[in-house]
């Protein structure tokens, strides 16, 4: 399934959050969004999974506009892993998963044989079956990411917002989340700071500037000293992955010179 | 996330979690209904059956049979008869209404302000009965509407207040939980602040103690003629807010993640909103403001069935009928033939229990 945004502005109290932006993700692939704080970044995908209404312009889903499905039906083909905080109440992880099935039900009959297995499924692909019957609250933030992320996947979407997923990750589960997103074979939307793992992650990236995409394509096309610097304020170098090539940006903070010896200053 | 491919014959891929075990909270939730049930039709005939004047359980069995059936009584017995018929019958099944009634607007309030410590009066509908309740008992507003008087301008201040709160809190972007929160608790020592001049202004001294009585909540007043109005819209609470448990349960998500699962949250608020506020409406003017009982029975009950709301909504109601009967017990008995106000009694349990509650480790809520 297909996700294009066109022409989409986003105005929250005379303020435009998002502005003309138009991004088309195909069927499949994994797009990244990139972009500094405030870059409208999170304001788009929120239009995708439905949290926002675009002020002007269309999101359409496989051709069609969203706006003409029920919140119910939408939640059935995009799932969204977002950044809101805990739930303050104590939730079993299980719940919690199940709670993908709620677009799919009406009324919340119990659930079937087959949607028990989707829950259990998605559990097992983000590695929280043994958190099952364990409260939420009582979870690490790395652990609760992943819960929420079996949740989306319990909703079987056909395409997976994501809004900063790796935050609160360690550095194993960053890298087998993206390497998820990678292989999932669902569209892929994600929103990510490190600009590293989204050259290693995604298909494409379209960067974001002041509620606008100012570029879109490839990594290795994205990714250039001279964009990042006009983008984000900070003039990297670019080096290529010794295996894979994708492009890999690395800073030198202050004196231009290198430390001498490598210790720390 | 795994992305290592695990064997199919792998403990992973064969081992799934039964359905419902001993010791899970579907069958707990089973259990918990028989015993509260039972506990309940127990909890209300001792409560008819007890009281400054103790009548013997037999007789009291036997006058309620004949009343329900159509029975005779010897002429001896009319006295005692009209006792546990027309006194204390109708108050100890309003106990059991108002106890249930707040408790699941407790927890309807708490998921639509996601907000732990909310309450069914958070949203300033005790304020505002205690405008009405103050005016009739100070300058005889409705009098034409006789013993009704009270409850009905209650109920009316009730709606006037949660109408305002709505309205104030009520923006472009929706009801926000915080906002809601804030404005009802801002009207609230606003709508105190009228009553207090009310009854300042009132032209008999007894009005103050008569009003903080009502405020303190009471239900010396009730009779068979002013349960129908409570009970009902105690039904009716229930059964929505049950239909409505996977939504609460989304809602408790947060409002992007119940967006993402196709929940119209501002829809769900709104719903919620009118609910809370005529039900508790129905509920102060039958009894005042009995506080603690739909702050404290949430949390209780989520102790035993955990967060999913379909349980609690399920537990809670029993739960809060007992618990109710046995405080308007200790009420008229404690210091007969004086009464105490069962929100005195209410605070004096459910404040140590709610302290205990937030001093366990393992009851999480609120995050930390």
């Amino acid at each position: 399934m297909d996700v294009t945004l066109d022409d989409v502005t986003v105005e929250v109290a005379g303020t435009a959050l998002v502005r003309r932006l138009n991004l088309a993700v195909g069927a499949g692939e994994v797009v990244g969004l990139v972009g500094p704080n405030g870059s409208g970044k999170s304001t788009a995908l929120r239009c995708i999974y439905r949290a926002l209404r675009p002020t002007t312009g269309t999101v359409l889903l496989d051709g069609s506009d969203i706006s003409g499905l029920s919140l119910r039906d939408s939640a059935r083909s995009v799932a969204a892993v977002t950044q809101d905080g805990s739930p303050e109440l104590d939730f079993t992880v299980a719940e919690i998963v199940e709670l993908g099935r709620y677009p799919h039900h009406r009324g919340g009959a119990a659930l079937g044989e087959r949607e028990r297995d989707v829950c259990v499924e998605a559990m097992r692909r983000v590695d929280v079956t043994h958190l099952a019957h364990r409260g939420v609250l009582s979870l690490s933030g790395g652990e609760r990411q992943r819960v929420l992320i079996a949740r989306a996947l319990a909703q079987e979407p056909a395409v997976l917002v994501l809004d900063e997923p790796t935050n609160h990750l360690d550095v194993r589960h960053q890298v087998e989340l993206l390497s998820f997103l990678r292989t999932c074979g669902l569209t892929v939307v994600v929103a990510l700071h490190d600009l590293n793992l989204a050259a290693a992650a995604c298909d494409r990236l379209a960067v974001l500037r002041e509620g606008a995409v100012v570029d879109d394509g490839p990594p290795s096309d994205v990714l250039t000293p001279d964009l990042v610097g006009r983008t984000f304020g900070v003039r990297p170098d670019i080096v290529r992955h010794p295996v894979t090539g994708v492009p890999q940006l690395v800073y030198h903070l202050g004196p231009d010179d290198p430390i001498p010896g490598g210790t720390h200053p | 996330m795994t992305t290592t491919t695990r064997t199919p014959t792998g403990p992973a891929a064969t081992t799934r979690p039964p359905a419902s075990r001993p010791g899970t909270p579907r069958s707990g939730t089973a259990t918990a209904v028989a015993v509260l049930t039972v506990a309940l039709l127990g909890s209300v005939i001792a409560g008819i059956s007890l009281g400054s004047a103790v009548i013997p359980l037999s007789d009291t069995l036997r006058y309620l049979g004949a009343a329900l059936t159509g029975g005779t009584i010897g002429a001896e017995d009319v006295t005692q008869y009209s006792i546990v018929w027309e006194v204390r019958a109708p108050r100890v099944v309003l106990a059991a209404v108002v106890g249930a009634g707040l408790s699941v607007i407790g927890v309807a309030v708490q998921a639509m302000v996601r907000n732990p410590l909310a309450d069914p009066f958070i949203l300033g509908v005790s304020s505002g009965a205690s405008v009405g309740a103050s005016a009739v008992v100070s300058f005889g507003l409705f009098a034409g509407l006789g013993v009704y008087a009270l409850s009905t301008a209650a109920f009316l201040g009730a709606l006037l207040a949660s109408a305002l709160v709505y309205a104030a809190a009520h923006t472009r972007a929706g009801l926000t939980p915080l906002r809601l929160v804030l404005t009802g608790v801002a009207l609230a020592y606003g709508f105190q602040a009228l009553m207090s001049v009310i009854v300042f202004f009132a032209p008999f001294g007894e009005t103050a103690r008569s009003v903080m009585f009502w405020m303190l909540g009471s239900l010396g007043s009730a009779t068979w003629q002013s349960l129908p109005v409570a009970a009902a819209a105690v039904v009716v609470a229930v059964v929505t807010l049950l239909r409505s448990g996977p939504s609460l349960d989304v809602l408790a998500m947060g409002d992007e993640s119940a967006a993402g699962l196709g929940l119209d949250t501002t829809r769900l608020r709104r719903m919620l909103f009118l609910l809370t506020a005529v039900v508790t409406g129905a509920l102060v003017a039958v009894s005042g403001a009995v506080g603690f009982v739909g702050l404290v029975m949430p949390h209780l009950v989520r102790i035993v069935t955990g967060a999913s709301h379909r349980r609690v909504l399920t537990i809670a109601p029993l739960a809060g009928a007992v618990f109710l009967v046995w405080v308007d017990l200790a009420s008229r008995t404690m210091f007969a033939p004086r009464e105490l106000p069962l929100g005195v009694i209410t605070a004096l349990i459910g404040v140590p229990v709610f302290v205990v509650l937030l001093r366990r480790r393992s009851y999480l809520f609120g995050g930390r």
